[in-house]
């Protein structure tokens, strides 16, 4: 239950970082899963063979990823034809998705490893339960990170600009916004998320490179449930979800807690085609 | 009218000896390693095809086709199982069966996931399709990832693969007929329809949700029963690989390189993607460096041939006999309507005639 709010705060991280980037450029980015075990790998690959602290691999592995996000973005998706943007877009993630999965399965092989650290193998007792430290670190700097988004979303100028771009693209470009610009950096920001998203989800479960299609539909259904585009709901949405699986996996069995999971998204969206916190239609489809 | 009917002749004749060219394919080409590409070719063929009759024709992307693929494959191993049948050729009698099993489990499929429209509809049908993987994993039926034995017929293994081939062929040929005969119906204009514009459809008397369902479900027959045939040839079904997500990306990948929305495309997708990466597993044996090549092909073919080969290829052709013709303004417009994908200026024209016709026919 206390997890289940604590890795909450991480999904929702992670699930951010998607929902800006489909608020923003209409895209969906179904590589968010593997560049989250992307993250991962790199905060493992710096730990084991350079002895880095993982916390402070995030300094290199969060503006690696970002830069990644960037020559995707440019590379890639600033190609595709405006016709079904949206369609396409999910293909072109999907197969930067496989790309990634590939050379992660090169380099790494299809061996399951976990992130180590003294913070992932001790524990404190709260309420009767043993909980590592990892997921009270982990979640403090999901909630920083988040907060600082916010803060940037809504109290700078080009948080401005994200959000005239969130709201409609060409009538942020036609009062002089670089949409394209934006796009840019919002994409990489979205990416980046994941290099501290993969950090926590690497030190809490162990992971091979196929981990992040098991993932993507987490956060997809996140990001549904919340509403496409809505930050705040993804925040929502995450929680619920994280502590419904929680209580399902205690309660009955931890074989169907994924599985009432996708299940919760099924019946909500044919009840409510928006999400739960969606507005009625947050743009033309 | 005798050029046109020259042309149906013509066009009857193609179809005639390209069915003779698969039909003697495994008579020439007997080694076993290459029927085998060319069984899980034929397969692929099928299920791009398949679904093309419903992504291609209504623009909905669906990405849970494997639901239906792993469907038919179960379907055919539980039988299998618990009837204690033996192996030999009457078992593909079941093959239909696993085509039925996935189009009964298309229904409410697709009556939740059609209530959403575009984007979120993709991202539902990935989690359905994660849905009837973690069943398959959890379900006692399914024997969980130990997986399920299919026996194996104890044919001549210089010939064991051509029963397989020929079933597959004749999967092939039911799934084209009935995507050619949706193109030709009231039913595959309103798709059309539902693609181009949905909501003015729907005022204009289109049953969208009941033409929707209708695709969704006539798609998962043929991707169910090239399941029930894959199981059988492999031998042996587990959850991940009847439940494949890259099974779902590789039929579109297909419709979208030979040509989303158009009959042959998918086809020729199939054709080609299929058995070079059935060649590269075999050539490599790396399934990693296999993902890169692949992943890497897919950005090309979004990127430089967003239309696909098929109506690239034919514009091009159009444009050059009309230049040849010297009838440049003229070849210019016939150029750019026919193509399914959308010719950009000429074609909502055409379409808002078969938005009008459709109603009327109705009544």
């Amino acid at each position: 239950m206390i997890d289940g709010i604590l890795t909450g705060g991480v999904y929702a991280l992670m699930a951010a970082g998607l929902t800006l980037i489909f608020g923003v450029m209409d895209i969906i980015n179904v590589a968010q899963g593997v560049l989250v075990v992307l993250g991962a790998y790199l905060s493992y690959a710096l730990s084991v063979h350079f002895g880095i602290d993982l916390f402070l691999g995030l300094l290199i592995t969060v503006p690696a990823l970002f830069a990644l996000g960037v020559f995707v973005q440019w590379a890639f998706l600033q190609r595709l034809g405006e016709r079904e943007r949206t369609a396409m877009s999910i293909l072109a993630t999907y197969a930067v998705a496989i790309i990634i999965e590939g050379v992660l399965g090169l380099v790494f092989g299809a061996d399951y490893v976990q992130l180590s650290a003294w913070y992932v193998l001790r524990s404190f007792h709260v309420l009767g339960f043993y909980l590592p430290y990892i997921y009270v670190f982990g979640f403090l700097l999901a909630a920083a990170l988040l907060g600082g988004l916010y803060l940037m979303l809504y109290r700078t100028r080009f948080g401005r600009s994200v959000r005239a771009s969130l709201q409609d693209r060409s009538a942020a470009r036609l009062v002089g916004i670089d949409v394209d610009r934006v796009s840019a950096i919002t994409f990489g920001i979205g990416v980046a998320v994941t290099a501290d998203g993969g950090m926590v989800f690497g030190a809490t479960n162990s992971f091979n490179p196929n981990t992040g299609y098991d993932l993507i539909s987490r956060l997809l259904t996140i990001v549904i449930l919340g509403g496409l585009g809505s930050i705040g709901g993804a925040l929502g949405a995450a929680v619920v979800m994280l502590v419904i699986e929680d209580v399902v996996a205690v309660v009955w069995s931890p074989l169907w807690a994924p599985f009432v999971f996708f299940a919760v998204l099924v019946v909500v969206l044919s009840l409510k085609p928006t999400g739960l916190f969606g507005h009625a239609a947050t743009r033309a489809q | 009218m005798t050029p046109r009917r020259g042309l149906v002749a013509a066009k009857l004749a193609g179809v005639a000896a390209v069915l003779a060219i698969f039909a003697v394919f495994p008579l020439v080409f007997t080694n076993p390693a290459v029927t085998t590409i060319a069984v899980f070719t034929l397969l692929f063929m099928a299920s791009a095809t398949a679904w093309n009759g419903f992504s291609g024709y209504t623009g909905y992307i669906a990405l849970g086709h494997a639901a239906f693929f792993g469907t038919g494959a179960y379907v055919l191993a539980i039988v299998t199982q618990h009837l204690n049948l033996t192996a030999g050729s009457s078992l593909f009698a079941l093959v239909p069966l696993g085509g039925l099993a996935a189009a009964v489990v298309a229904v409410p499929f697709g009556l939740v996931a059609l209530r959403t429209r575009r984007h979120t509809f993709v991202v539902i049908t990935i989690a359905i399709f994660f849905i009837f993987q973690l069943l398959a994993f959890n379900l006692g039926i399914t024997a969980g990832s130990s997986g399920i034995q299919v026996p194996t017929p104890n044919w001549d293994s210089a010939t064991f693969n051509n029963p397989f081939y020929y079933v597959s062929l004749g999967i092939v040929v039911f799934a084209t007929l009935v995507s050619w005969g949706l193109r030709r119906s009231v039913l595959g204009l309103q798709l059309l329809a539902i693609r181009d514009d949905e909501d003015r459809a729907r005022g204009l008397g289109v049953p969208a949700g009941r033409a929707k369902l209708v695709a969704f479900v006539l798609s998962a027959f043929p991707v169910g029963m090239a399941g029930a045939v894959y199981a059988y040839f492999l031998g042996q079904i587990f959850p991940q690989f009847a439940f494949n997500p890259l099974f779902d990306l590789s039929i579109a990948l297909m419709s979208l390189f030979g040509g989303i929305g158009t009959l042959v495309g998918p086809l020729l997708g199939g054709l080609m993607l299929e058995s070079l990466q059935q060649y590269f597993t075999l050539q490599f044996s790396d399934g990693d460096l296999y993902l890169v090549i692949y992943g890497a092909l897919f950005l090309a073919v979004l990127i430089w041939l967003p239309r696909g080969v098929i109506p690239t290829v034919s514009d091009w052709w159009k444009r050059r006999s009309a230049r040849r013709l010297g009838l440049a303004g003229q070849g210019e417009a016939g150029a750019s309507s026919p193509s399914a994908t959308g010719g950009e200026a000429l074609a909502p024209v055409a379409r808002v005639s078969n938005d009008l016709a459709v109603p009327r026919q109705q009544m």
